[in-house]
């Protein structure tokens, strides 16, 4: 592969995998756009599957982490994201605290438990 | 709020909208999520402006999550490219619903071209609540002035997210890269009304790991398949027993 080429891949896969596949669904909305409301059982099924798929990816990030983030133990990673999703339980269901929370924990459980 | 409702030209609108976008809780949620998909970028060695552009074309924070770490870890393009759409189908019904509030008499197909491709959760929240309060001729410019508005300030902070990162030490550039995760999971969590969302969630964040531990093949696309198929014939069987 010659250094053009090489330099030009990331972009050309971002339009490929990236933007194409993402995009297909918008123009599908745009031409096709009539009787489906979000209780048809299709649309309750494609957010299903968006959630699991999305999930998984949340998972392999906390558990599987990559970079920086495997500086940090395991056990603090998962104790910061349970913490931060209690804390989102308990204080009425605001997504400002339960991250808040889940950070604090990972950095001084980052802070005491790494080397 | 009824100031908004009267504008002289379609470029007042569009400012109009821009403003309405700088000014909403969004943009705060959206500054978070994209320091940390700056951070996560920089992580997996992707470039600065790769980001911005991924921001600019896929405009799908979850999409462009699963795109950058996938990419980053080298999973083959198929199994990038099928887990991005099945990410994405969520879209497809949110234009459906968000079209009939652009449309007015004389509005052409390719004015709706930039709305449908702006189409995401933050913009379609805020266009369903504030476009009926706007004339339809400048409907189609305030809602392009609202997703510019958006796109701008996730473009802007993933690469504030990036270039901290990048200078971060370890520990910091760590907490960095866990607020996607962390958001994500408790936005999600929020989102989920319905068992069935609420089931999926569970069953993708199990699976997700049960099949990236034993190393399986395609392990998103199971995930997504698997456990929002599970989730969905849980909830349909409840529905037909109650």
């Amino acid at each position: 592969m010659n250094a053009a080429v090489a330099e030009l891949w990331p972009y050309l896969m971002l339009v490929l995998v990236g933007y194409l596949p993402n995009e297909i669904w918008r123009v599908l909305g745009l031409v096709l756009a009539r009787g489906l409301n979000e209780d048809s059982q299709i649309v309750v099924w494609s957010r299903a599957v968006a959630t699991a798929i999305l999930a998984g990816v949340i998972a392999k990030l906390i558990l599987f982490s990559s970079g920086a983030l495997t500086t940090i133990p395991l056990t603090v990673r998962l104790t910061a994201a349970i913490c931060g999703f209690l804390a989102f339980l308990a204080v009425k269901r605001s997504v400002f605290a339960g991250v808040a929370v889940g950070e604090a924990v990972l950095l001084l459980g980052g802070f005491l438990f790494t080397q | 709020m009824s100031s908004r409702d009267t504008f002289d030209s379609n470029a007042a609108a569009f400012f109009g909208g821009v403003k309405s976008a700088l000014t909403s809780v969004f943009c705060l949620v959206l500054m978070g999520t994209y320091i940390g998909i700056g951070a996560l970028a920089h992580d997996f060695g992707l470039a600065s402006w790769w980001l911005a552009l991924s921001t600019v074309l896929v405009w799908a924070a979850p999409a462009q999550v699963i795109l950058i770490s996938a990419t980053g870890a080298g999973a083959p393009l198929i199994e990038i490219a099928i887990a991005v759409s099945l990410s994405a189908i969520r879209l497809f019904p949110m234009v459906v619903a968000l079209l009939p509030l652009l449309r007015g008499q004389g509005t052409r197909l390719r004015d709706l071209l930039l709305p449908a491709h702006f189409t995401s959760v933050s913009m379609w929240v805020e266009s369903l609540r504030l476009l009926p309060t706007i004339q339809h001729q400048h409907r189609v410019a305030f809602c392009n002035g609202l997703s510019v508005g958006y796109m701008g300030t996730a473009a802007t902070f993933g690469f504030v997210g990036f270039y901290l990162a990048a200078g971060l030490p370890p520990l910091l550039a760590g907490t960095l890269l866990f607020l996607t995760p962390m958001s994500f999971l408790i936005s999600t969590a929020r989102n989920a009304r319905m068992m069935v969302d609420r089931l999926a969630l569970v069953l993708g964040l199990i699976l997700g790991a049960l099949l990236t531990y034993l190393h399986v093949q395609l392990d998103l696309m199971w995930t997504g398949m698997v456990g929002g198929t599970l989730a969905y014939i849980v909830h349909r069987v409840r529905e037909v027993a109650t």
